[in-house]
């Protein structure tokens, strides 16, 4: 997989239902660099539109409608295949490798100069050094932002974003907002997000979906 | 290849049973052409029930069954109820992990010395309370109600269906009920004892079940602390196979049927108690009383499991003093001198046995466990309910070893497979399979699901995120089940002795085969061993996750 001119992210008449019932309806195209946000409150599927995107829909939910990330049929592709990136509210750094390790796993195997990239994702994050660390040892802060440089340094070619400020305080989460949605756009990556906050559809400054 | 694990678990565990108990049941009833028995006879039942004190066997083996796994249940509910998140509580958690380790047969001859007239406990109290000189003349151990045998059963029985409880009991969020309840002006001990315990039971019901068929049907136990004329009906059924009167092999065959009829009818009695229970208790419930009873029960329920756990540490040590002593007169406490003679004098000896648990260990438990984990991989990529498999799991702890294993040998022989080392390690996978699936699956399914979307949305297969981050994050719980399987494996003494003809030597058979001998240092030297290696097993499995991640903090927890 290589950086391909960045592609648009269509969503075409999704509907998630669950027992019979359709919990939410979503028909939107996202371009490179933007942010469509999903407004709703908890129970109204939000995340699952998520996990429906990226592959992982329990079995319980049922869904129609079809992902398109520019000339790619998503839904007919592995999990691991559709070139989607994770944001969930807990940053789920992998406690049995190092800061480093957990930027590294992600990382396409063909890529060189891997050590190289680490240290200078680490350097924009205002990490320098921290490649041995472990990641016990880091603030909420610092492990919010490792995880979305490995996010970003895995090449995704768009991203998804759950309630990924939720669990931040307030003063952190301002800071990690600008953060993340600075890179995304620098990126050029079409994102998702979900979030019950206004602030967050806010500082995301694109279109919102309201669910509620 | 994945989704053949659940039909290759089921295969392993129900067809060798299934087997078993038909070339048992064929021979009870006269027929076994290898033999000579080539037509249908009752004969075989005839000659049994002509046995002396036949029933009197029977008696004490579903007595013995029954009375200890009550007591051990009750011992156990009582010190949940009474010590739920008090500090004697984690005193005894960590007390009783290491105990669940230790084998019955070294839990029995430790429990024996102590309890022997010239034991430990005796020596104690003599002479300043008995004014004993000399060891009293009493059949103690080997009684013939077999009360030390339902004592030294309880030993064991309460650690296992106490860490099942712990297991079971998250699920239930016991403080919130507690909390509820004590806010509605229950005290702690009852308010525990209802609102907890009722849906605690029906979770632990498979452990009691598995307890009542190991208990009414034990073998080594009762070799060592059971009553001897008669015997309990299984070592009875022992006996009668190995006779060199290959006729009695039929009359055995009818006992073993005998002695699946004992077990079902104790789990019978069981369930008819359960239901007796029921419905006594139901006014209780709801009778409001909030207070009456409160301080006696936490009295008993925080001493009962605290003497029990206290007692099988005490017969360890028991078992440490006697390997090492010299000259030791009665009613001295210790011995005047200690020596090492015993160990040195049986470490020739020793090699072979070790060598043989080991390798049956490792083998039956790397097998059992790589089978554990492809059900659960295939559970979890399936979105399998494990509800039904659990059952199936425990068919192998349900039916007493007794009743199959012979049968077992028999069917391998006629399939041309002799008895041998293989034999073996297949015939323990039966019993350490299942432990390692029980000890493994809560954890397996409690692990976060997003840590493997993570991983997939890193670009990871879902094949390589099992290997890169699933095992890795389970290493702690994935050594422990390892721990508990060779704890299983190298405490077998039936499988080992019979699927091995007597020729596969292992420390627990070993140690059984001096039970009869009463040289109780070297009895202290080979209980020792058998002791001591499940706990340098549970040593490694703490040891080693903190060891490979000492630089990461959230692993080593």
């Amino acid at each position: 997989m290589t950086v391909s001119a960045n592609a648009p992210l269509r969503l075409e008449h999704i509907s998630i239902t669950l027992a019979g019932r359709e919990l939410l309806a979503v028909d939107a195209t996202i371009p490179p660099g933007e942010v469509l946000t999903v407004m709703g409150p908890s129970g109204s599927g939000k995340s699952t539109l998520l996990a429906y995107i990226a592959g992982f829909l329990e079995r319980d939910f049922t869904a129609t409608g079809e992902v398109w990330l520019g000339d790619r049929d998503l839904l007919t592709v592995a999990a691991e295949k559709r070139g989607i990136g994770l944001l969930f509210q807990d940053p789920l750094l992998f406690p049995h490798l190092s800061v480093g390790g957990n930027m590294r796993f992600g990382m396409p195997r063909h890529i060189g100069n891997k050590r190289q990239q680490v240290t200078h994702a680490l350097e924009q994050i205002g990490l320098a050094g921290f490649e041995d660390r472990d990641p016990a040892t880091l603030s909420g802060g610092q492990k919010a932002r490792v995880a979305l440089m490995r996010l970003l340094l895995s090449q995704p070619q768009a991203v998804l974003l759950d309630e990924p400020f939720s669990k931040l305080d307030t003063a952190l989460r301002q800071e990690m907002r600008s953060l993340v949605f600075s890179q995304l756009r620098e990126a050029g990556l079409p994102a998702l997000l979900v979030t019950h906050d206004q602030a967050d559809a806010d500082a995301a400054g694109g279109p919102v979906i309201d669910l509620g | 290849m994945l989704r053949l694990a659940p039909a290759l678990i089921i295969a392993l565990l129900v067809l060798p049973v299934g087997a078993g108990l038909a070339m048992v049941v064929l021979p009870a009833f006269g027929y076994l052409p290898a033999l000579g028995g080539d037509r249908f006879s009752l004969a075989p039942w005839h000659t049994l029930f002509a046995q002396p004190g036949l029933w009197r066997s029977v008696a004490v083996s579903a007595t013995s069954g029954l009375v200890s796994t009550a007591l051990a249940l009750v011992i156990v509910v009582l010190f949940l109820a009474a010590s739920a998140g008090t500090s004697v509580d984690r005193t005894i958690r960590r007390l009783v992990s290491p105990l669940l380790a230790i084998p019955h047969a070294a839990v029995a001859f430790g429990f024996a010395f102590l309890i022997t007239p010239s034991g430990l406990v005796s020596r104690l109290i003599s002479p300043s309370l008995t004014g004993w000189e000399r060891p009293p003349d009493a059949l103690i151990v080997n009684d013939p109600w077999g009360l030390s045998l339902i004592a030294g059963l309880v030993l064991k029985e309460a650690p296992f269906l106490f860490l099942m409880s712990l297991a079971a009991l998250p699920q239930l969020a016991p403080e919130k009920r507690l909390q509820l309840a004590r806010s509605l002006g229950y005290a702690p001990t009852i308010a525990w004892l209802k609102s907890v315990l009722p849906s605690l039971y029906p979770l632990i019901r498979l452990p009691v079940y598995a307890v009542i068929a190991y208990a009414s049907s034990v073998v080594d136990m009762a070799l060592i602390l059971g009553p001897t004329l008669p015997p309990t009906l299984s070592v009875s059924i022992l006996g009668w196979f190995n006779d060199p009167d290959i006729n009695r092999r039929f009359m055995a065959s009818a006992a073993a049927v005998l002695q699946l009829g004992v077990t079902l009818s104790a789990l019978l009695c069981w369930w008819l108690l359960e239901q007796f229970i029921r419905t006594l208790t139901r006014r209780w419930l709801l009778n409001g009383n909030r207070q009456q009873g409160e301080i006696a029960l936490r009295m008993i329920g925080r001493s009962g499991l605290l003497v029990s756990s206290v007692t099988a540490l005490a017969a360890l040590v028991g078992l440490g003093l006697f390997s090492l002593a010299g000259f030791w007169r009665y009613p001295d406490l210790l011995p005047q001198m200690l020596t090492l003679d015993h160990w040195t004098r049986s470490a020739s000896s020793l090699s072979s046995p070790l060598l043989n648990t080991a390798l049956i260990g490792l083998i039956a438990t790397t097998l059992a466990t790589v089978l554990v984990l492809a059900v659960l991989e295939n559970e979890h990529r399936q979105h399998l309910q494990p509800k039904r498999v659990l059952w199936l799991l425990y068919f192998p702890l349900l039916v007493p070893q007794i009743a199959f294993l012979f049968g077992l040998v028999v069917a391998a022989e006629s399939l041309g497979i002799r008895p041998q080392l293989g034999l073996v390690i297949a015939g323990h996978l039966l019993f350490v399979l299942p432990y390692v699936y029980l000890s493994l699956a809560e954890a397996y399914r409690r692990l976060d699901p997003r840590w493997l979307q993570v991983a997939r949305s890193l670009g990871v297969s879902r094949s390589m995120a099992f290997w890169r981050v699933r095992l890795p994050l389970l290493l702690a719980p994935l050594l422990t089940a390892f721990a508990v399987g060779l704890a299983i494996s190298i405490g077998q003494y039936l499988p080992t002795q019979l699927l091995g003809a007597g020729r596969v030597s292992t420390v627990t058979t070993e140690a059984v085969a001096l039970a009869s001998g009463g040289n109780r240092r070297l009895i202290g030297v080979w209980a020792l061993m058998q002791a001591g290696l499940p706990l340098i097993g549970f040593m490694l499995a703490l040891a080693v996750p903190r060891l490979l991640s000492a630089q990461r903090r959230e692993m080593a927890s």
